[in-house]
């Protein structure tokens, strides 16, 4: 299957682990990436909080240069990439009125017309979907040698369900059944499901530090091995923030944080060069050890 | 109990379990099951009101109209915050599920399923909620409002004050003062009021500490809200209202005008220079520490314009053609409100036009 890749901002920048390690892992999963070029940041919830007129165009105009590819999908791998695209989607899709202006509006300036064929799927939904455990089984090979692994989904991949819709919010599984696939042992804990802070973590640190060690100290009392997330800013809070942690709370969890694509990507046998795991701030080194990487 | 006093009920009853934390006046818990018998129309609430008119009169919780419009009897069920005249439990017996009750989060339980609200009101009273139109006395002539102005706070209007959404709030687990999705929604109720005069004042003053930019946009107030007021779709509202009126001075105002500026130059998050544009310069400093050990791992991308999206002056000139149509601040939110009421009707339609392709 042929998909418009839209990695958004992390995987390019302070997240390029997820991108090589994503573009390794796809093929694997009979998943062909035709990455997009002419197209900017989703405006990450902080452009449709302050110009939100310019937030609906920036998504019609990624949308519209997903459909160019003839894809029927665009696939994201950054839950707030998919809550903004999804719902610019929606807000397009179902109003023509509005759609015919931001289409006026995108013609005037030489872009491409949004016409709401194309959809917008995480990449992890295009592996839970279908017969896509199954096909997990015999990709990831090499297994998880029962590494007791803690998903974290975070905010923008489930709620709110009306735009995104995947899965039960208060009771995913997806995450779940992945790591059960790939050989692993997944942990249960309350906050899997709530927020890591990241978005206010620059101008809110305390209150983000105050949200962020809920799930990290959970996972670290449940016995977690590491915690794994389909969201780069939950990677970077999760990962970058436990030194911050560390000096406000005196406590060092040293938590390994994996990026979805890399707990599959290991269990798949990628190589370092794709998965990337010296990018990390907390050492995954105890994680490899244990799967005898 | 006599006779007389016991009702019974016409049609077809079912057997309900239940369990419930109970909490006494000095906070010792206790989680009890109830096995009841109710009509199959019951709410949960008129299973509440069976387990203490018959089974258990010290059972405490909150209760009055009985139809989603007093917003008095909030509480989870199973986690989520819900209102108990809203669930209807036959799904939930058929499923054999048996729930799990306990009173709201984010507020001190008094008893029961009974929370202390006087924060939650104190929060709400601190938003002014009441039209402040900037005369003493009333003009000769009534003020005709149009609808299409009245559309821009439609949905905060909607707001029975459950507390639902608080009870769920992820940001005031980790910041209790933070003002909330109640009383910001109901602040943004009366900015968005075109008879009210107060608005950069209001806006102002919802810019502080436990403002509008605390919100750390977990969307669990989205999720909660029985009435569908979305609140923080209304706190979005607010950061859009202050930025239109340069009310810019807050962090998070800051944080978000860094993301605009940066798709107009690069199209991509200039991600390295967001710290000192965020905090200014000798905030930056202070985190110069932390910003090595994370340069030590790559994660801090040279600064500048280096990484360029392709055709990236569109996305400027769509800045500049979008700022002269003028839907800048909370109109831009309002206008997609259409398209995403229409969500569930669009869906239901496509699984009927399935429905009937799998039958023919």
């Amino acid at each position: 299957m042929k998909v418009a890749y839209y990695k958004g901002c992390l995987a390019s920048l302070s997240a390029k682990e997820l991108d090589t390690s994503t573009q390794a892992l796809a093929p694997k999963l009979g998943i062909e990436l035709d990455e997009l070029e002419s197209v900017t940041c989703c405006g990450a919830g902080d452009i449709h909080e302050a110009e939100p007129d310019y937030y609906l165009h920036l998504n019609a105009r990624i949308l519209a240069y997903g459909e160019q590819t003839g894809a029927d999908t665009l696939m994201t791998i950054c839950n707030v990439c998919t809550l903004n695209l999804r719902q610019a989607a929606w807000q397009l899709k179902n109003d023509d009125e509005l759609r015919e202006r931001v289409n006026r509006n995108l013609e005037t300036v030489g872009a491409p017309p949004y016409s709401g064929s194309i959809e917008v799927k995480h990449f992890l939904w295009l592996i839970a979907e279908g017969d896509g455990y199954e096909k997990l089984k015999q990709v990831a090979h090499k297994g998880l040698k029962g590494l007791k692994v803690a998903p974290f989904y975070g905010c923008q991949i489930l709620r709110p369900s009306k735009v995104l819709g995947f899965e039960d919010p208060d009771k995913p599984h997806s995450l779940e059944a992945i790591i059960d696939a790939c050989g692993g042992e997944a942990i249960d804990y309350p906050a899997k499901i709530k927020c890591c802070g990241f978005p206010i973590i620059q101008a809110r640190e305390d209150t983000a530090l105050g949200e962020l060690i809920q799930p990290i100290e959970q996972a670290t009392e449940a016995g977690a091995d590491a915690m794994v997330t389909p969201c780069p800013l939950c990677h970077l809070s999760l990962d970058a923030w436990q030194s911050k942690l560390k000096a406000k709370t005196g406590r060092d969890f040293k938590m390994p944080i994996l990026h979805l694509s890399q707990l599959i990507g290991v269990a798949a046998g990628l190589e370092e060069s794709e998965l990337k795991f010296k990018r990390h701030v907390v050492s995954v080194k105890p994680v490899l050890d244990k799967l005898e990487v | 109990m006599s006779e007389a006093s016991v009702h019974t009920w016409e049609g077809q009853t079912m057997e309900v379990a239940l369990k419930i934390w109970r909490v006494d006046e000095n906070g010792e818990r206790d989680l009890k099951t109830y096995e009841v018998e109710a009509p199959e129309w019951a709410c949960l609430l008129d299973v509440l009101d069976i387990i203490k008119d018959r089974h258990d009169g010290t059972l405490a919780y909150r209760k009055s109209c009985r139809m989603m419009i007093c917003g008095s009897c909030g509480m989870r069920m199973d986690g989520r915050a819900i209102l108990a005249c809203k669930e209807r439990m036959k799904p939930i017996v058929d499923s054999g599920h048996v729930p799990v009750i306990s009173s709201m989060g984010n507020m001190p339980i008094i008893r029961d399923l009974v929370v202390e609200m006087a924060p939650f009101w104190k929060k709400i009273r601190d938003v002014k909620p009441w039209l402040d139109a900037g005369y003493d006395e009333a003009a000769e002539k009534e003020r005709v409002v149009s609808q299409q102005q009245m559309n821009v706070i439609a949905k905060e209007s909607l707001c029975i004050m459950c507390g639902c959404c608080v009870s769920e709030c992820n940001a005031m687990e980790a910041d209790p003062d933070f003002r909330g999705p109640a009383a910001l929604a109901k602040g943004m109720r009366f900015v968005g009021d075109p008879r009210d005069n107060i608005e950069v004042e209001r806006l102002n003053e919802l810019n502080d500490e436990h403002g509008i930019w605390d919100c750390t946009r977990c969307y669990f107030c989205n999720e909660r809200c029985p009435k569908g007021v979305d609140p923080r779709d209304a706190i979005a509202k607010l950061g859009a209202e202050s930025v239109k009126h340069d009310i810019d001075w807050d962090l998070g105002a800051k944080h978000a005008k860094w993301f605009i500026t940066s798709t107009k130059t690069t199209g991509w998050l200039r991600e390295t220079e967001l710290v000192p544009k965020t905090q200014g310069i000798f905030g930056a400093l202070k985190e110069t520490k932390f910003a090595l050990a994370l340069a030590r791992r790559g994660k801090v991308p040279p600064p500048g314009p280096i990484h360029v999206a392709a055709e990236v002056d569109e996305a400027r000139a769509l800045y500049n053609l979008v700022k002269e149509q003028g839907r800048d601040g909370a109109a831009g939110i309002v206008q997609g409100e259409r398209g995403l009421a229409r969500i569930e009707h669009v869906e239901a339609e496509q699984a009927e036009r399935a429905a009937a392709e799998d039958g023919s």
